[in-house]
């Protein structure tokens, strides 16, 4: 437990935008990545005189689903504001939002706690609003010469889900983090994998004193290393004594520390007033008509029932909607058969080689992992040569070269597993013995260390193809006749 | 037949901003007429200022719903209208390229904020105009300079390209010599439009009836009170008798939420307004700062170099009256106010159909009459309810006073736009 003195409190606002076809306002396409600066954009996205927005109405069925989700209770009312400031990639120096009257309030998400078992982090109220557009920086942000505005992303729905300050950790705020984009997913309203479609503002303090509002944080590790960061500083400072300012810091990624904002963005004064354009937003109605898809929890359930996957196991494959349904393609021809050595091979040696490589999911075909699991399964190779034949087919695809079957990496690379009656297997053993008498003397010492060694030589030798047990009784096998 | 007509008036009165040699046009039910059109209402291709130097040059890649149903009816867009920069003020004056002058009598001002569209009219340099009204911006200078003027219900022309200056009350109009033009118009630029969240499906396809037998008048006591000058008073008393001739009856009646009328109004126009104009920061639009100071500075100079005094004057009242703590006391009072406005109409509307009055105060001012502000906005307290409360609201030339023209106000139930043409429709035909 963590000493209730120093206890660390944090709560998240985390803005992500909605995955629609067209903007929040507009009917500019939200497909701008790979388009030049400034192409996805008209009259009322770029805040022309005489513009006015016209609401999606898929950006509040979206924010809804994700409400309903969440547990939240829609208003009756609902109302969309301006929040009032300058900024240079802000078309219309105010931004389209909602204030006094968001579009939901309450809710939870469960977390697992540090401490084990489930917790719930309430959530403070969920609202829509507009993503201002970007600021390209020439050179560096203080001595640059000068700034372009792209507005491609000006206008794109986001959501802001406000949480309460009901995390204990920066652990904690990261598995918050990854429940709602997981959850996010399951709904289809939220692509993670897009660059800068979701961001974090984090508050933290430590119990008693004053808390910092951290900004900018665009990335999900991005939210723990932050707030370590944090916490560290924070409690340096009261360790000497300090006092913690209140105050506004900008998170540098790059660097991984935080930074205070100059005093002169903390001094805002948004002057909200209800956005005349656009009429209130009577939905609530709507809410019984979502039918929500499964949900993670709901998954994670479903794969402990049906396919006997471990808690962990089946936390890891449902935690993210991309490797369930991978998992589902992989094991989908023997569910039963397929499912105990597919959830260690995925959730375990899959997700390590692809994070190793920084690697996409998308990037592996299922019915590749399918072959690799049944050969697991038949005993055709050791377990060993499978993280062979998985390597060489993600290599295969990170050099952009055909990648072969795993049936044909086995025939390839001779990686069948070679059986004891083959001989192979014991001439090795008999080669590794005599050609190591000082492990052969060891052994008869009693130093167990020597047949782990010889084993060690055997594998080396059959190029890891030997099953292990196999091994392993041969061996003591032939160590027996030898004492004999 | 669609073509081009050659445009080149003697504008002496300084009516316009931008004019068109050579205006092209389609078929339809404005054929080849000639449109004017203010000047905070975008037009493709045509620069449009609002009568600001800081839009000195900008020039819009679209047409404002109006606009494009003009041009969808054959009008051509001949010109670009002055007015009070961004639509405040009541005279013209406030523009940032030179007053307008009255063609009634050119030491007075046409009025505003709509006057370069009445002089033009006025003039006879076009035959209609468009013309926007936020607290009597059309009718006031309808009245000045003695043509006829709509301020429609809110919500029935579509405001999508209006440069906004007060969201929640403003609306494009139609600007012309007689009840019939403007009620032509009217049928052209009215309807729904998607851009525009509060814009209605209620079409306008009306032909003006001069019938108004049994027709029941209200005639506020505030609109021929303190501050109504008694000349004026008179001539439009006198206008009020012949619809009675024509089988009208008048019912006298108050509205005493009008004592906040004027608060309510500067406090919700102002707010918007500072809002809205954020926007201009001499980087996207105008003439770029010569600074080589920081973006926030840089804002700063440009802001203050290039509007006006008046625009300065209501960016700073309304960023003042939203600022922190004051919301309440400003800005969501004032929409109560505006509530007990419609209501206190509702009332009367229940037992009348049209309410009459005086359209302003007093006849036309003399150029720089009006130097205070506060006396300026005085003069819009009998406009700036219909905008308040959304209603309809028409002003009809009713007779003269020292030789200058005065105006008959009628508003209406709200959506009942067809009814004050037909009053004043039934005014016009009886004294012509
Ligand atoms: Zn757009």
């Amino acid at each position: 437990m963590v000493d209730a003195e120093d206890q660390v409190i944090v709560g998240l606002e985390v803005h992500c935008q909605l995955d629609t076809k067209s903007k929040l306002f507009c009917g500019c396409s939200t497909d701008y990545r790979s388009d030049g600066p400034n192409t996805h954009v008209c009259p009322i996205c770029l805040g022309l005189p005489g513009a006015m927005p016209a609401l999606n109405k898929r950006a509040i069925q979206y924010a809804m689903k994700v409400a309903k989700a969440l547990n939240c209770e829609v208003l009756n009312e609902s109302e969309f504001s301006r929040k009032n400031y300058f900024y240079p990639d802000l078309d219309k120096a105010y931004q389209i939002t909602q204030y006094d009257k968001p579009l939901a309030e309450g809710g939870y998400v469960e977390i697992e706690s540090d401490e084990g078992g489930e917790r719930k982090i309430r959530l403070t109220r969920i609202h829509v609003e507009e993503d201002p557009g970007r600021l390209v920086h020439m050179g560096n942000v203080e001595r640059g010469k000068y700034s372009l505005v792209d507005y491609n992303r000006a206008g794109i729905p986001l959501i802001e889900i406000v949480s309460e300050p009901d995390m204990r950790s920066p652990k904690e705020a990261r598995k918050f983090l990854n429940k709602l984009r997981a959850k996010l997913e399951y709904l289809s309203v939220f692509d993670s994998e897009k660059e800068g479609s979701l961001r974090v503002d984090a508050n933290i303090s430590i119990k008693g004193n004053e808390r910092v509002e951290v900004k900018n944080i665009t990335s999900y590790k991005g939210v723990e290393k932050a707030l370590l960061f944090e916490v560290t500083r924070q409690k340096n400072l009261i360790r000497r004594g300090q006092k913690i300012e209140r105050e506004t810091r900008h998170y540098l990624e790059a660097r991984g520390v935080t930074q205070s904002a100059r005093s002169k963005e903390q001094e805002n004064d948004y002057r909200y007033f209800p956005e005349p354009d656009l009429r209130p937003l009577r939905v609530k109605s709507w809410v019984d008509g979502i039918i929500l898809p499964e949900l993670p929890d709901a998954r994670r359930e479903r794969f402990i029932a049906e396919y006997g996957c471990s808690l962990n196991h089946a936390r890891t494959l449902t935690g993210e909607l991309k490797l369930a349904n991978f998992f589902e393609k992989v094991v989908a021809s023997d569910k039963a058969g397929l499912a105990p050595l597919a959830s260690t091979w995925i959730a375990d040696t899959l997700i390590g080689e692809l994070n190793y490589r920084d690697m996409s999911l998308d990037k592996v075909e299922p019915a590749a992992m399918t072959g690799l699991v049944l050969l697991l399964k038949a005993g055709t190779i050791t377990d060993k040569s499978g993280v062979e034949v998985l390597r060489v087919m993600l290599d295969q695809r990170l050099k952009n070269e055909t990648v072969e079957t795993p049936d044909a990496i086995v025939k390839r690379l001779n990686l069948a597993k070679t059986t004891g009656d083959s001989g192979a297997i014991a001439a090795a053993v008999e080669a590794a013995i005599t050609e190591n008498p000082k492990a052969l003397e060891d052994y008869r010492a009693g130093k167990g260390g020597a047949l782990n060694f010889l084993v060690g030589q055997v594998m080396k030798k059959t190029r890891g193809k030997a099953d292990p047990a196999e091994l392993n009784r041969m061996l003591t096998e032939a160590l027996k006749k030898r004492e004999a | 037949m669609s073509g081009e007509i050659a445009f080149n008036p003697d504008d002496k009165y300084n009516a316009f901003l931008t004019t068109c040699r050579k205006a092209p046009h389609g078929t339809g039910k404005l054929a080849g007429v000639a449109v004017a059109v203010k000047d905070n209402i975008s037009t493709l291709n045509i620069e449009t200022t609002c009568a600001s130097k800081i839009l000195k040059g900008y020039i819009p890649p679209y047409d404002a719903h109006a606009v494009g149903l003009l041009k969808s009816e054959g009008a051509a867009i001949v010109g670009k209208t002055n007015m009070d920069e961004f639509g405040m003020g009541t005279t013209t004056e406030n523009s940032g390229f030179g007053p307008t002058l009255n063609p009634c009598d050119t030491t007075r001002v046409p009025g505003g904020s709509s006057g370069g569209s009445a002089a033009a009219v006025a003039a006879g340099m076009v035959r209609m105009a468009l013309g926007t009204d936020t607290g009597g911006s059309i009718r006031c200078p309808a009245a000045f300079c003695g043509i006829v003027g709509l301020k429609p219900s809110y919500g029935r022309v579509s405001r999508y390209g209006l440069i906004a200056y007060s969201n929640s009350l403003e609306q494009i109009g139609p600007m012309g010599k007689t009840v019939t033009d403007v009620s032509t118009l009217m049928g052209v630029i009215a309807g729904y439009d998607r851009h525009d969240t509060s814009s209605l499906n209620k079409p306008y396809n009306h032909t003006p009836k001069a019938d108004i037998k049994g027709l029941r008048i209200g005639i506020p006591q505030e609109y021929f009170g303190k501050g109504v000058d008694s000349q004026v008073a008179a001539v439009v008393k006198k206008a009020i008798g012949r619809l009675e001739e024509l089988g009208a009856t008048t019912v006298p009646c108050s509205i005493p939420s009008m004592e906040y009328a004027l608060a309510a109004y500067y406090v919700t126009c102002t707010c918007e307004a500072s809002s809205n104009l954020a926007r201009f920061d001499g980087v996207r639009y105008g003439p770029a700062a010569d600074t080589k100071k920081s973006w926030h500075d840089a804002y700063q100079e440009v802001r203050s170099a290039a509007f006006g005094p008046e625009v300065r004057r209501r960016i700073m009242l309304g960023t003042f009256a939203l600022s922190s703590g004051y919301y309440g006391k400003y800005y969501a009072k004032a929409q109560i106010a505006r509530e007990n406005i419609k209501a206190d109409f509702n009332r009367i509307f229940a037992d009348v159909d049209v309410i009459a009055g005086p359209t302003m105060p007093t006849i036309a001012f003399k150029l720089k009459e009006k130097s205070d502000p506060l006396s300026m906005y005085l003069a819009d307290i009998l406009t700036v309810p219909a905008n308040l409360a959304g209603i309809p609201a028409i002003s009809v030339p009713c007779g003269k006073s020292e030789g200058m023209p005065v105006g008959l106000q009628i508003m209406g139930r709200m959506f009942d736009d067809e009814r004050v043409v037909d009053v004043a429709y039934a005014y016009e035909q009886a004294v012509n």
